[in-house]
């Protein structure tokens, strides 16, 4: 899916969500590459290490995002979850709310043989020195999107035109490499779906 | 009547936040909860709605600042500011506030401020779980709070100022506050816990000396391949394989009928900022050292980070309590239904003792067996005891 389509989509979904049209969603899927800047990276874009001519020439995307965070990048082999939740009444707290969103990653790649962790101060999920997932959240009235990026085969290098999430000195990596070979996106949705539903104790329901 | 709009706390630990966007410039109207700005913090951009319908006043902090949380960002003035009475609003503002009431900016009409809106008649009290805690933390009940907000929502300014008029009326000191959810749960189990069994409590003190060698000279090569080497993880497994000993301290009672159980689900009471938990450490029988200690961490983690699932606090057969993390030298604990039996942990520590008719120093702690006499009797009881000291003291290194 196009950024700006999933952009589009979860506005229309937030508001739905608000007026309590629709049920909690969990949006999940794959972007075209596409740079996105969350709000931090407003004001300056020093994290976007390629010029706009270089992103141009290779086809990627530049977005501004309205979730939280600073510069990340997304792109085939990258699963992206976008939980549409109404935190309201029992979950409102944004801090546990992105704690809970590195528990359901860490467990679903714990199905996967690994073992990956929280770093305080640092948001998103970790292993060892590397990033294996980024989050960055938007709330509206306690209604949840944006969310996290799950990197499953992504192509890494293209991680060299930023600097992920304006953190220096550190790493990405993907499940793919972590397991040392493809890992198919299907199974992985499969295991974010169960480990979302336990962690925010929601039942499922699958929709194409 | 000007309204001070507040940063916002939308999380327990959350003390500061930072303005990323102004939805309103100075001057603008703006409705009650629409969007009025935006946040940013740990990752998360938070829209907030405006707490009042009327024209923006006064902005105090820009875009891109960081202040704490309850820090006055803005201030937002209705139409009838001047003929309000006192308003809480600062000096500093009065001459802006009157400035925008009489000298509107060219070309933009005021639209009245938008009316209450009308509540209905059954006084349904609406408010988040800030603004509720907020009320508690002031010994208020929400309910009894007059709402202002969309549909009667109580807002925080209601329940300041319901604050504010309690002050002036009473002066009262005493604070009244709901237990929450945990709390009363706690207070229902002891309660059923102290009327269910026959408590009855026995002490033994124990020899740490060897537990402590054996603790210094592996943990580096434990820690390395498993969780944290603690006295409570030899207490534990002192603890399990003596149940197998002593089966009846791993019971529970049905009606007339004592329940064996299978297996060892170890309970672990892990304190928590408002209350406790006991996460249960499931087939502890089967588990080496290392898988207990891994277990044990696993779940004090996951108690402490809120991320425990239902499951992981049920079927628990034994529990084992350790206050001596506090200083607790004895404990005398309360028996965690539908158990039998509660272990107790005393501050493990260096104290006298008699050996060999000297006077030395040892590391010592007293362990306390709460124990239910209506299927334990004390002889019973304190042969448990017994082989948990035994285990203890004479801590088989194999197991390590």
């Amino acid at each position: 899916m196009s950024y700006r389509r999933s952009l589009a989509l979860q506005s229309r979904m937030v508001a739905d969500r608000q007026a309590g049209l629709i049920p909690d969603l969990l949006l999940c899927g794959e972007h075209p590459h596409v740079i996105t800047l969350g709000v931090s990276a407003r004001h300056r874009r020093a994290n976007v290490l390629a010029s706009r001519s270089v992103l141009q020439s290779r086809g990627i995307d530049l977005y501004e995002a309205p979730r939280g965070g600073d510069v990340t990048y997304h792109g085939p082999g990258q699963l992206v979850a976008y939980p549409v939740l109404d935190l309201k009444p029992e979950r409102c707290d944004i801090h546990r709310y992105v704690r809970d969103l590195e528990e359901v990653v860490i467990r679903t790649v714990h199905e996967f043989g690994v073992e990956a962790a929280r770093v305080a101060g640092l948001t998103g999920v970790w292993v060892g020195n590397d990033k294996l997932a980024a989050i960055g959240v938007r709330v509206s009235r306690w209604v949840t999107s944006h969310g996290f990026a799950l990197n499953v085969n992504t192509e890494l290098e293209y991680f060299s035109l930023i600097r992920p999430c304006g953190i220096d000195g550190r790493g990405v990596t993907s499940l793919a490499r972590l397991t040392g070979a493809p890992v198919s996106l299907d199974a992985v949705i499969d295991a974010l779906a169960r480990s979302f539903a336990l962690v925010f104790d929601r039942d499922l329901v699958f929709r194409e | 009547m000007a309204t001070s709009v507040l940063m916002p706390q939308l999380g327990e630990s959350i003390a500061e936040g930072t303005i990323v966007r102004w939805n309103k410039r100075v001057g603008e109207t703006v409705d009650r909860d629409e969007p009025l700005f935006e946040i940013s913090t740990d990752k998360v951009d938070a829209e907030i709605p405006s707490p009042a319908a009327g024209v923006v006043t006064e902005i105090r902090v820009a875009e891109g600042e960081t202040v704490p949380v309850d820090t006055v960002v803005a201030f937002i003035a209705d139409e009838d500011d001047a003929t309000d009475g006192p308003s809480p609003a600062p000096a500093d503002l009065v001459p802006e506030a009157t400035n925008s009431g009489s000298e509107p900016a060219p070309g933009r009409v005021l639209t009245s401020p938008v009316p209450s809106p009308a509540r209905g008649p059954s006084r349904t009290t609406q408010s988040s779980p800030i603004v509720r805690r907020l009320a508690h933390e002031h010994g208020l009940d929400v309910s009894t709070i007059v709402g202002t907000g969309d549909r009667g929502r109580v807002t925080k300014e209601d329940v300041l100022s319901a604050v504010e008029m309690g002050d002036q009326e009473s002066g009262a000191t005493d604070r009244v506050e709901p237990m929450s959810v945990m709390r009363r749960r706690i207070a229902e189990h002891m309660v059923a816990s102290r009327r269910t069994s026959a408590h009855v409590h026995t002490v033994f003190d124990v020899d740490f000396s060897r537990v402590e060698a054996l603790r210094m000279s592996h943990k580096t090569a434990f820690e390395a391949s498993a969780a944290k080497l603690t006295y409570l993880t030899f207490v534990a497994k002192a603890v399990v394989d003596a149940v197998q000993d002593v089966p009846v301290v791993n019971s529970s009672v049905d009606n007339d009928s004592v329940v064996y159980r299978k297996d060892v689900n170890l309970g672990i009471a892990v304190a928590l900022d408002r209350g406790l938990i006991v996460p249960v450490v499931k087939r502890a029988q089967d588990r080496t050292m290392a898988e207990l200690s891994q277990g044990i961490g696993d779940l004090s983690r996951r108690a402490r980070d809120k991320q425990l699932n239902p499951d992981d606090v049920a079927g628990g057969t034994f529990t084992i309590t350790n206050p001596g993390v506090f200083g607790s030298i004895v404990g005398m604990p309360i028996i965690n239904q539908p158990q039998v039996a509660i272990l107790c942990v005393g501050a493990v520590e260096r104290r006298p003792a008699v050996v060999a008719n000297e006077v030395v120093a040892q590391t010592r702690s007293y362990l306390t067996l709460g124990f239910d006499h209506r299927v334990i009797d004390g002889a019973v009881a304190d042969r448990f005891m017994g082989i948990v000291k035994r285990n203890l003291e004479q801590f088989d290194e194999s197991l390590l």
